[in-house]
């Protein structure tokens, strides 16, 4: 993996007062995408407009699309003529690119979406927040695969996890998604945007040998192979059809059972290093809340007046939410009572939690159906139930 | 902590109030500040709001809940989102645009023709700059440095003297009134 600057063109070093969507943009920007593909939608457009502001004054591409099938297809392309590529959507976009998303997948191509996550389903609450798409993300296309959702809980981690989520993409050529939700992305804040120089970007694994050996899919000892640029002069193919190491099409048993585990082993066999958890006060807990996004602050406060109680509450934020930190969900599990997870939907990564916690400890659900972020006392209320 | 709520109609400029004085506060004066806005079909032409959390720590529960500070620009803002201002707060209102009901509980009322002021300096667009002044006086929230510190970029640059200019005019007044006020109650404690 090759770690480099943030090319200075892109970064606009400062203090700033940003919404989450503009924020997005500039973590792309700073991270080097220099291709933004999207079709407009709420509560995601600012993203969209952000770029076609700002990206042609850094070198690069802006293409409204017809719509978010066409979207996610440009990104591919853009990703294999060599440019780091990104698009923006909510929930009816994002179904609308999930064939394509697993074209990507399987073309193991490097590239980031952010969802601003609305209430659904279907067109459900265009202009009001949800966290309703967490499983969309991780089951959305078809087939077995395994994607990256990072989950920011502030216009700061908007700018500051997209560039992660840029990184992240290009060590393991695959799909990356940051999963915000319209609170965030709506909320303005402070934003800090370091020197570029402070900025570590990962650069795409070059191949660098003779143009007539290159085949786009032999490993490399790190089990991901290398990408060329289209155009370069290198004759090569590449399908979402089931292939082997020149990229051709191979329609056996053999060949899917070769492929598929390591479309997925690459992803959690390296959890370890993808995952990005945030713990407070855990070690002597008897109950630990569970949350991700916007629902995390929201927990705080809860936290607080339960702590204020005296009770013995631990937080776990998760930055990242695939692939799932089932090791330490598990570690956890034999030491404390119950587990509380808030999220805006119905019960989505609280299944995770109940499937890690099997059985050795308790997990409560606190659902919010959408259009607006939890009551404090109400995740208070099941923490209460949770400690009986 | 403090929650505020700026409100009037689609078009006054009510959203940039909060945009301004979150900048202000979180860029200048060294806190948190949090800003959201009312963001639907009813926010275009009709009332509309911009919510501006600030504490000392970081924000955790992004949006208002019981506002101390209350800043009307319409009848219909004032009459929507009166009801949810805490006793002993700030009501703060365009005297030309805005008739109240009697103030209830401790709240405290200041109020200000801004929109009148503004078209004396030329322009009624800049009504909200003159309130953000007259806003800045009264509450002593924000300082009134941090508050044009944070006008480059967010308003059009060609008139950010303009704006300057309403803003110091809307302090000055909200300067006066609090003079006048203190004055009052000074000679009623003299009786």
């Amino acid at each position: 993996m090759k770690k480099v600057k943030a090319d200075p063109k892109g970064v606009l070093t400062g203090s700033h007062y940003l919404d989450g969507d503009y924020a997005i943009a500039e973590g792309g920007l700073a991270a080097g995408c220099r291709f933004f593909a999207g079709y407009p939608i709420t509560p995601s457009t600012e993203t969209a407009e952000r770029f076609a502001e700002r990206i042609p004054s850094v070198g690069g591409v802006f293409i409204q699309m017809e719509d978010e099938l066409a979207s996610i297809t440009a990104l591919i392309g853009a990703a294999w003529g060599g440019k780091k590529s990104m698009t923006v959507t909510s929930g009816p976009g994002f179904s609308l690119m999930m064939e394509n998303i697993g074209l990507a997948c399987m073309m193991e191509t490097p590239l980031v979406i952010a969802n601003v996550q609305r209430g659904g389903p279907s067109t459900g609450l265009p202009t009001l927040t949800g966290q309703q798409d967490m499983m969309q993300a991780k089951w959305g296309s078809h087939g077995d695969y395994e994607i990256i959702a990072l989950s920011p809980d502030s216009p700061q981690e908007c700018f500051d996890l997209t560039i992660e989520a840029f990184n992240l993409s290009e060590i393991y050529r695959v799909p990356v998604f940051v999963m915000t939700d319209e609170c965030v992305g709506h909320m303005h804040e402070k934003v800090v945007i370091p020197p570029a120089e402070e900025i570590e970007v990962v650069e795409r694994k070059w191949y660098e040998g003779p143009k007539d050996k290159y085949l786009p899919y032999k490993l490399d000892k790190d089990g991901i192979p290398f990408m060329v640029k289209a155009g370069d002069g290198y004759r090569f193919h590449t399908t979402g059809l089931t292939h082997d190491e020149r990229g051709y099409p191979v329609i056996n048993a053999e060949c899917q059972a070769e492929t598929i585990p390591r479309l997925s082993d690459k992803i959690t066999d390296n959890a370890d290093k993808i995952i990005m958890l945030e713990e407070d006060q855990i070690d002597n807990a008897e109950i630990v809340v569970i949350s991700y996004g916007i629902t995390s602050r929201v927990s705080i406060r809860a936290v607080q007046l339960a702590r204020k109680a005296g009770m013995k509450i631990g937080t776990l934020r998760l930055k990242t939410v695939w692939p799932f930190p089932e090791k330490r969900i598990k570690q956890l599990a034999k030491k404390i009572k119950a587990f509380v997870v808030p999220e805006i939907n119905y019960g989505q990564v609280v299944l995770e939690v109940e499937r890690c916690a099997a059985g050795k400890a308790g997990t409560y659900h606190v659902p919010h159906m959408g259009g607006w972020v939890h009551d404090p006392n109400d995740i208070l209320n099941v923490i209460k139930e949770a400690a009986k | 902590m403090a929650e505020i709520r700026f409100s009037g109609f689609g078009g006054q400029g009510i959203i940039r109030c909060g945009l301004i004085t979150g900048k202000a506060l979180s860029l200048y004066d060294n806190k948190h500040a949090t800003m959201t806005q009312s963001f639907g079909p009813e926010a275009r032409g009709s009332a509309c709001s911009s919510q501006v959390v600030v504490s000392a720590d970081r924000v955790l529960y992004p949006y208002i809940t019981t506002p101390e500070i209350l800043v009307s620009m319409s009848q219909e803002a004032y009459d929507k989102y009166e009801p949810e201002l805490r006793d002993k707060g700030i009501l703060i209102i365009d005297t030309d645009l805005v008739k109240p009901k009697p103030i209830r509980g401790k709240i405290q009322m200041y109020a200000i023709p801004s929109t009148r002021f503004a078209e004396q300096l030329g322009n009624r667009i800049i009504a909200n700059l003159v309130m953000l002044g007259f806003f800045t006086a009264v509450t002593k929230i924000a300082s009134p440095e941090a508050m044009k510190k944070a006008l480059p970029g967010l308003v059009p640059g060609r008139f950010l003297d303009l704006n300057i200019k309403a803003f110091d005019n809307g302090y000055d007044y909200g300067e006066e009134v609090l003079k006048t006020a203190t004055k009052k109650k000074t000679t009623k404690s003299k009786k």
